[in-house]
């Protein structure tokens, strides 16, 4: 199985996504340009954190018109894995590859903390090596992770089981109080119909060693490679 | 031709930053201000031999597609001469 990471003028969250999976997931893994347009080596692709050209207009937007975009479309066409993580998130939406936006934070500060997401469903292959309702501690950074979507986009992603991790409290609980954005619903990560797209706002990839304060998040990338150890 | 283009957060879609100048402008003893909403303008310089209905509809294409994100905004053209 191969990963790749998409790079972006302005990603900064590359190289954590490049160590964890090369390290921790022990798989090979490259970085792929902006420019490039052939994906066909890989089997899932990451969108990493960062400010992609540097948020102008809205997060997420420009990176949109790059050429690896259309690359990253076909590519999820073609039921490849693809994980947005923050501004991979942001542009993910913008893209259309999945429904709703990211704005501003309600209380508008940047926002760089641990907080906790609850595992609202390990039906995906980026959760399958999780338990349903366990409290994963990963740390947030970002000023636009307010996720909205209109009342008709929030019944589908319900009902077709699409929200895969919600802020909650240390017990687990999605209250107001525990919703750091804002976001509608206590959204922090959702997937496309197909499955095979997951955003998300959190950075599991800042969590995967005790040393840096929770490792929680391996288990989405151990679960990236198990999902892939069972169809490559 | 130049086409002035307005995008602003639909209604019902939260605007903190509206609200955090309208605070501002609250403290700098204005009353009465009921709400403030913010947006974004665009002036595009557009190929003078365009008519106005193809600068217009290069405009909306623009507006529609780039400049705005439907999801949460909405947006108006105007074609202007020069």
């Amino acid at each position: 199985m191969k990963f790749g990471v998409i790079v972006f003028p302005g990603s900064n969250c590359d190289h954590d996504a490049y160590h964890v999976i090369s390290k921790h997931v022990g798989q090979p893994v490259d970085f792929i340009w902006h420019r490039d347009t052939n994906l066909t080596d890989y089997d899932a692709v990451i969108l990493p954190g960062g400010f992609s050209y540097g948020d102008y207009l809205r997060a997420g937007a420009l990176a949109r018109f790059s050429p690896v975009m259309n690359a990253v479309k076909e590519f999820a066409a073609r039921g490849g894995l693809v994980l947005g993580i923050c501004n991979g998130f942001q542009i993910l939406c913008e893209t259309g590859l999945l429904p709703g936006a990211l704005i501003r934070n309600r209380d508008l500060h940047f926002i760089c903390e641990h907080v906790q997401v609850r595992v609202e469903t390990t039906e995906t292959p980026f959760t399958n090596q999780l338990e349903g309702g366990r409290v994963l501690r990963i740390p947030i950074a970002h000023a636009e992770g307010n996720y909205v979507c209109d009342d008709a986009t929030l019944d589908e992603l319900e009902s077709e089981d699409r929200i895969i991790f919600r802020y909650c409290d240390e017990r687990g609980r999605a209250t107001a109080a525990a919703n750091p954005n804002g976001s509608r619903d206590n959204i922090a990560g959702i997937c496309n119909r197909e499955r095979n797209v997951l955003g998300l706002m959190p950075h599991p990839e800042r969590a995967c060693e005790d040393l840096l304060g929770s490792s929680d998040g391996r288990d989405i990338f151990r679960s990236l490679a198990a999902t892939l150890a069972a169809i490559v | 031709m130049r086409a002035k283009v307005y995008v602003t957060l639909k209604p019902g879609v939260l605007d903190p930053q509206g609200k955090a100048i309208q605070h501002s402008v609250e403290l700098l003893g204005f009353n009465g201000i009921a709400d403030v909403r913010q947006g974004k303008y665009f002036e595009i310089a557009l190929d003078p031999s365009l008519d106005g209905e193809r600068a217009r509809d290069a405009a909306t294409r623009m507006a529609r597609e780039v400049l705005s994100n439907p999801v949460i905004e909405d947006y108006r053209v105007e074609i202007v001469e020069a």
